[in-house]
């Protein structure tokens, strides 16, 4: 039997109504704006345009203050909105060999052309709080050097692929189609490009603690960081209108290149393989943890033997997508009254199999009505 | 350094629109306001397409050099004119700002007339350019001054 039950309207337009007072906070302190956010908290800003997969920096920012700085729920009202609206079309793919790069490192190579950018990075810090930022004392400007602009930097892998000691970048036939999870739901065994897609928008601190598992022995896949790059790309795309690919405008990418060693197989010599992550915004936690991850999901078509929860394609997938995730283990807050009866009946039954006494039963019956 | 739009632009007539299109694409209102304000003989403007906002779904490649996949979408916006001189005027860009983007295609409009093509380009591309280049080699500067400059160590004899 599934009953209906109505009721709590008023309690729940007054949460809402305290959530909004709650968020708002102490009326003498100024309310943030949505340029703050996106200035000062600008990795927070990312991390939602990543795993909302939607980039728009005014609306991710406005998503952090919506959600109070919690972070899936912002990702999750991007998402929500991103299905508002129409869309015009796909891109040509991000050419990340022309980008503007603001910070550039290999750990394999120390003298790649182009050399080693640190940008603006936490490394090296000391991770001391600053008591100084508690104030708002003046900050002074990056350091400049003036250095001839490149067109185009060469990844790493692009180096070691000259004498075949690394696998080239793959390809699939021209004909295949460009699988989209937005438009097809998921179906097992997936191509690499439909992975990468589910992984750039993935959790990252899911994928964060399967890309840690992987360098701890379960998958194990021998990694370096051949390359982390950081800057902006153009965006093109061809309309019908005109018969040019138009620019867009820019985006800020971060891309990762794992070099990892391969003892090789049937089908191929002993060589380095290599895992890809590419993400919107700053974010190279993210990026080489999807690398680490698209690299371990690999075992299949490398012929390696699936062990470690980090190679399975679909206990990754399914579970890396912190909307979804967060949908169905928050849902167990919603009344489940009849499920627990149901439930409570049963159990009682299976006491009274036994002979037990009954009057415990009775009290938690009268507590579940 | 010069904006490589703006080089594009010079060196093959035939990308001229594109890069004129690409500099308008990366203006910001406020630049676009001030110069339709500022415009004298302001034609009268037919919206073919009233500028709207929608996605577009952005790839990357594999590797990055290899088979495209779908990275994730961004907000963009397009808008269609008609000046009253029969000119049609298209613009694409990042982001919501419908009035930036109907002016965009105003002055895409605009540039394509002949006799209003230099106006367009001094006036209006050539700042954003300049705006353009500016920050991409201050950028540029600061991250050079975070390149490493790896020096060796020679070992004492003892």
């Amino acid at each position: 039997m599934y009953v209906a039950v109505k009721g709590g309207e008023k309690a729940i337009n007054n949460a809402h109504r305290l959530l909004a007072d709650r968020r708002r906070g102490d009326r003498s302190v100024p309310a943030i704006r949505l340029d703050q956010i996106a200035q000062q908290l600008a990795l927070g800003v990312d991390r939602v345009m990543a795993e909302g997969s939607l980039f728009d920096t005014e609306l991710a920012a406005l998503a952090i203050k919506q959600a109070r700085g919690d972070m899936i729920e912002a990702i999750f009202l991007l998402r929500a909105y991103r299905t508002t609206l129409p869309r015009f079309g796909y891109s040509n793919p991000l050419e990340t060999a022309k980008m503007l790069i603001e910070r550039r490192i290999s750990a394999t190579f120390k003298d790649l052309p182009g050399g080693q950018l640190l940008g603006a990075t936490f490394d090296y810090t000391h991770r001391l709080l600053d008591p100084e930022l508690a104030a708002d004392e003046p900050v002074p400007a990056g350091e400049r050097r003036d250095e001839p602009a490149r067109q185009s930097t060469p990844r790493v892998t692009d180096i070691l692929g000259h004498d075949g000691m690394i696998e080239p970048d793959s390809s699939m036939p021209e004909e295949q189609e460009i699988g989209d999870l937005t438009r097809e739901p998921l179906a097992f065994p997936l191509e690499r490009d439909l992975r990468l897609q589910a992984l750039a928008r993935g959790d990252e601190g899911f994928l964060l603690g399967l890309a840690y598992s992987t360098q701890r022995g379960y998958a194990r896949s021998h990694p370096f960081a051949g390359e982390i790059r950081i800057g902006e790309v153009d965006v093109e795309l061809e309309v019908a209108e005109l018969d040019f690919p138009l620019t867009l405008g820019r985006i800020q990418v971060t891309e990762c290149q794992m070099v990892n060693q391969f003892k090789g197989s049937s089908k191929q010599p002993p060589q380095f393989t290599r895992g890809y992550g590419l993400v919107f915004g700053q974010s190279e936690r993210k990026a080489m943890s999807m690398a680490l991850c698209d690299r371990a999901l690999r075992a299949r078509e490398l012929g390696e033997d699936i062990t470690a929860a980090a190679q399975d394609e679909e206990f990754v997938i399914s579970h890396s997508d912190n909307v979804q995730s967060t949908g169905f283990v928050e849902h167990l807050k919603l009344p489940h009254y009849v499920d627990f009866q149901a439930e409570l009946d049963l159990v009682r039954m299976m006491r009274a199999e036994q002979g037990l006494e009954r009057t415990t039963a009775n009290q938690a019956s009268e507590a579940a009505e | 350094m010069e904006n490589p739009d703006v080089q594009k632009a010079k060196a093959a007539p035939d990308l001229a629109r594109k890069s004129a299109m690409a500099l308008l694409a990366q203006a910001t209102r406020i630049e676009l306001e001030e110069r339709w304000d500022a415009w004298p003989a302001k034609p009268s403007i037919e919206e073919l397409r009233r500028p709207e906002t929608g996605l577009v779904m952005l790839r990357g490649r594999i590797g990055g050099g290899g088979a495209p996949f779908n990275l994730g979408e961004a907000t963009v916006t397009r808008a269609t004119v008609r000046l009253g001189t029969g000119m049609v005027g298209h613009a694409y860009a990042l982001g919501r700002d419908r009035e930036k983007v109907r002016l965009a295609a105003v002055f895409d409009a605009l540039w394509q007339t002949p006799e209003a093509r230099d106006a367009v380009e001094a006036s209006v591309l050539r700042p954003i350019a300049r705006r353009l280049d500016e920050d991409q080699s201050r950028r540029t500067s600061e991250a050079a001054a975070t390149k490493v400059d790896f020096f060796t160590m020679v070992r004492g004899d003892d």
